[in-house]
């Protein structure tokens, strides 16, 4: 049964994690290749469902709610378990070479990981406000030590400032969902709506602001990003990925869920859709400067995530199926092209030994497969064709001008521009040599070099695929489109 | 969705891109296997245009479509216009493989240079078959994103410097082709090409929106076609490798861009409801001033493919000129230089080309008495000019005799001026080369000078040297023959020959 599916979902990555902090060898691996590697059969068996019965809910323990504890799986959560899965699976693989099992670093390595995933996996399925509260703090709290492993005191000092940012986005985000608890008398993102549209008030209003606040801190929202870069930047190569591609898309997740879903259509704190598409605007602006003015190459990718999740945002006032469709489709493009990026880039680290732009002439010699990994998942984030990244932001352009926004179209436009300026920067960096009539050196890649360049290639492929696989994906995102946003 | 034969389209395309993935996939190494996957895809593609062509011939249609998103499908398919466009296309990316192999014989990165050389070409191929502007949208960015690396292959500086105007200038021109693209799809839906214009039901009360769109579109089309004012990249990007610059003036970029304002005129607005709208007379204008623009700037020009490139600039304005002129006579000519122009351009940047890499000469002046030395490119490069300038029988006068026949008959009497304004100029950048090949004498230096090309490679780069100048030659003298590039535009445009 699903059901069974569901709980599988949260409880075999809990489960690996469990094996994996137990001394041996195996049990580690048995822990890794169980939490993970089962993941995507049980959400194909889950995918089967939701598409033949639509969304649905699952009652731990039997208890109904407002009592027990709701799990709720539709087309969105589905679109980011797949992602976690997916992205999730070849980070872990990437992750597989740097951290062994049997050494140190691998034993304090997997634990983590298996939590982050089981803590993500059980963040999408989850369907009242304080669970979500716990789930947001075990992302949390599994990253922060994760980010730390690269042991660096760049790493370290990033780690912390997120650390402490983080338990503050938690501890308002808590306090707003405690008075809308005392509002409504329930936690049941779905059943909360009638509640509130009976009680809504300045309280309620409080609650919701206090609520955005906190998940515009943990997403890193323009102006509240300010410990995205370094963070993602100094973490281990699979980290930095597994955090630009699913960890920051959990608060934004929830802002959709929250304001898609819970808040009623005519609530006041509709009006804060407004402020999030300025917001997103501001961030796609002002990450795509940023990112063209650093001068390290993981910097560059994590202020293109800054920039890019402001897209994600400037979908919220747009309220149009085809706008799901872009908010959906970028979801995912991003997350596989910026996952390719940052493995990409974790393998030209390890090869050039720096990752400063000006270090990195004649990548297409030192390091072919993954400068080319880099090169294909950007064109995905420029958003140019043919890539998942161009279909959605053809959507979102579709989308703004239906609506006649044209500001936030004109923001649209000059990131995809900023987005190129700073994407063939690096490509031209890797390109470059000083000497034209320089001879080939003989640095070829080593076989663990190919290996770890194909799982970045993958992801990048996959992100280039989805330019051409929209149908059957938007089908199913259409079965989940958010009340108010069906309407032509 | 089928993929039987009538999605030969779609396979002309894949065998460009598979190409190109074997080739990336081979790598540096093994070059042996690397030109029979080049000279394999490049005949494989040719036989399947031919067969195409027949088949087009007997009444076959062929179309390929495939949703990518709701109400957007990307549809390929054949044509007239297509089947002009793909042949030449095909046939000169064949030649040039065959040069660029010889070009680059000694050269690293070859594997990265003909894995983005054959997707270039894949994308040309989608440009020329796409069914409906979206489709068309995607390959032609493809383009641009294909032909960068190959401008900034050699990776110096000034290299990486063309490289970036080049995308400075191709994606914002890409940006206005997409902002044009939503307001007409908001507009209309992604309506097909049909030929003739599908928008003339719209036209009434949205004639300033459609005008808006139309400037958007010529704006993102002048650019890869290098229409003044949009036209400063195209001679930086000259410090490409011959090859590349041949296959970008003749077939690929300046041509996808000219192309695509062929579409606009003829299939997207329809001819009429452009002229109605006053878009052709602004697009001819732009046109003419072009032409004659790049050809001042052509006779200022010492460094020999700096001249060619001006030349470009000017001589592809021509074939937007043809078609925004309209009636059949210069619709004949704009388009039967697309091959004529590609022909005559492809001939002498290759000789160019030889020039470069047999004796290191890349400047006007150096010209000097070249003729003894390399006969027999001086001689291609001879006709090159001369069909360049016009001189009758050459494929570039039968361009302007229909050009000017057609603004005649259209009672646009200031074009012919413009032709014989442009004529005179071309004469006066391309004599002096002939005048220098010829009758100067050769310096005592360059007489001692070894020609660094000799055997297998020299043949590499003659042999198609030679075949591209015939061809170019045939086109003009045997353009009252069937099967010649003017016969077919002829018989595509309705008129009679």
């Amino acid at each position: 049964m699903p059901s069974e599916f569901l709980i599988g979902l949260i409880f075999l990555p809990l489960l690996g994690a469990c094996l994996a902090v137990l001394p041996w060898r195996w049990s580690i691996r048995l822990g890794v290749f169980g939490g993970l590697a089962s993941l995507p059969a049980l959400l194909a068996a889950l995918t089967l469902a939701v598409i033949r019965d639509g969304a649905w809910y699952y009652t731990l323990g039997g208890w109904t709610a407002p009592l027990g504890i709701r799990l709720f799986v539709d087309p969105l959560a589905l679109l980011m378990l797949w992602m976690v899965a997916i992205i999730g699976g070849v980070a872990a693989a990437h992750a597989w070479h740097d951290f062994r099992p049997g050494t140190p670093a691998g034993a304090r390595f997997w634990p983590l990981w298996l939590l982050l995933t089981a803590a993500m996996n059980a963040l999408f399925l989850s369907a009242d406000l304080f669970n979500l509260y716990v789930c947001l703090e075990l992302v949390t709290l599994a990253a922060i030590p994760l980010i730390a492993m690269a042991g660096t005191a760049t790493a370290i000092r990033a780690a912390m400032r997120y650390l402490l940012l983080a338990l503050l986005a938690s501890l308002v985000y808590l306090l707003g969902v405690a008075l809308l608890y005392n509002a409504t008398g329930t936690l049941d993102l779905y059943l909360m709506t009638d509640g509130l549209a009976a009680s809504g008030g300045p309280a309620t209003s409080l609650a919701f602001a206090l609520i955005a606040a906190g998940l515009l801190l943990k997403g890193a929202v323009f102006p509240l990003h300010v410990w995205l870069p370094n963070a993602h930047a100094s973490a281990p190569g699979p980290v930095s990925a597994v955090l630009s591609a699913l960890v920051v898309k959990t608060a934004i997740y929830l802002i959709y869920r929250i304001w898609l879903w819970t808040l009623p259509a005519e609530d006041p704190m509709q009006g804060a859709v407004e402020l999030f598409a300025v917001l997103g605007a501001a961030a796609l602006i002002y990450g795509g400067i940023l990112a063209l003015l650093q001068e390290r190459l993981k910097l560059v990718i994590a202020y293109s995530t800054v920039a890019q999740l402001g897209y994600l945002l400037l979908v919220l006032p747009l309220a149009s199926v085809t706008a799901w469709q872009a908010a959906s489709y970028q979801l995912l493009s991003h997350g596989l092209a910026k996952a390719a990026m940052f493995l990409a880039a974790a393998n030209i680290l390890h090869a050039v030994g720096s990752d400063r732009l000006a270090d990195l002439e004649r990548l297409d010699q030192r390091t072919p497969l993954s400068l080319f990994a880099l090169a294909l998942a950007g064109v995905s984030i420029m958003g140019l064709p043919p890539s998942g990244g161009f279909l959605a932001k053809w959507l979102l352009l579709e989308a703004a001008w239906r609506e006649g926004r044209w500001l936030l179209l004109a923001a649209l436009v000059l990131g995809s521009l900023l987005a190129a300026a700073y994407v063939f920067r690096i490509l031209a960096a890797g390109l470059r040599r000083e000497d034209p009539t320089e001879a080939e050196d003989a640095e070829g890649t080593s076989p663990i070099g190919r290996r770890q360049a194909a799982y970045a290639l993958l992801l990048a492929v996959l992100a280039l695929v989805a330019g051409f696989g929209a149908a059957p994906i938007l089908d199913i995102v259409d079965a989940g489109i958010p009340a108010g946003w069906s309407a032509p | 969705m089928t993929f039987g034969w009538q999605a030969l389209p779609l396979y002309v395309v894949l065998i460009s891109v598979v190409t190109a993935m074997l080739i990336f996939a081979l790598g540096e190494g093994r070059q042996h296997v690397r030109t029979a996957l080049n000279l394999g895809g490049a005949i494989l593609k040719l036989v399947l245009i031919m067969l195409m062509l027949l088949a087009i011939q007997s009444g076959a249609s062929f179309e390929f479509r495939m949703p990518l998103l709701p109400g957007l499908d990307l549809v390929l398919h054949a044509d007239r216009l297509t089947m002009l466009f793909a042949t030449l296309s095909a046939l000169l990316w064949l030649i040039t493989t065959v040069y660029a192999i010889g070009y680059l014989e000694q050269s690293p990165n070859r594997a990265r240079f003909f894995g983005f050389f054959s997707l270039c070409v894949a994308a040309t191929m989608g440009v020329a078959s796409a069914g409906n502007l979206f489709t068309f949208f995607i390959f032609y960015e493809l383009l641009t994103l294909a032909t960068w690396p190959l401008v900034v292959h050699r990776g110096t500086p000034e290299a990486v410097a063309a490289g970036r105007l080049y995308l400075a200038y191709t994606l914002i021109g890409g940006v206005l082709l997409l902002i044009g693209l939503i307001w007409l799809h908001a507009l209309a839906g992604g309506s097909d090409f049909i030929v003739g214009g599908s928008l003339a039901p719209l036209a009434a009360g949205n004639e300033t929106t459609l005008r808006a769109i139309f400037v958007l579109f010529m704006l993102g089309f002048g650019v890869k076609a290098a229409l003044l004012p949009l036209h400063s990249w195209l001679p930086r990007a000259m410090v490409a490798p011959a090859p590349v610059s041949a296959l970008l003036h003749a077939v690929a970029v300046v041509k996808a861009g000219a192309f695509g304002l062929v579409r606009l005129v003829q299939d997207v607005f329809g001819f009429d409801l452009a002229t109605s709208l006053g878009l052709t007379d602004l697009l001819a204008g732009l046109a003419a001033t072009t032409v004659i623009y790049g050809s001042v700037l052509a006779l200022r020009q010492s460094d020999l493919k700096r001249r060619l490139a001006f030349s470009t600039v000017s001589q592809v304005s021509y074939i937007a000129l043809g078609v925004a002129t309209g009636g059949v006579l210069a619709t004949i000519g704009g388009l039967v230089h697309l091959v004529h122009q590609g022909l005559t351009k492809i001939t002498l940047f290759f000789c160019a080309g030889n020039y470069a890499e047999g004796l290191g000469v890349h400047s006007v002046e150096e010209l000097d008495g070249l003729g003894q030395r390399m006969p027999v490119t001086s001689v291609c490069f001879t006709l090159g000019a001369f069909g360049m300038i016009g001189i009758p029988p050459l494929a570039g006068f039968v361009t302007k005799w229909y050009l000017g026949a057609g603004a005649a008959a259209s009672g646009a009497p200031w074009i012919i001026a413009v032709l014989v304004a442009s004529t005179l100029l071309n004469a006066a950048y391309f004599l002096p080369l002939v005048h220098r090949l010829w009758f100067r004498p050769l310096p005592d230096a360059m007489a001692k000078r070894e020609l660094a090309i000799t055997g297998g490679r020299m043949q590499a780069l003659v042999g198609p040297t030679i075949v591209v100048a015939a061809m170019a030659l045939l086109a003009g003298l045997f353009a009252g023959t069937p099967g010649s590039p003017l016969f077919w535009v002829i018989r595509m445009v309705g008129g009679e020959p």
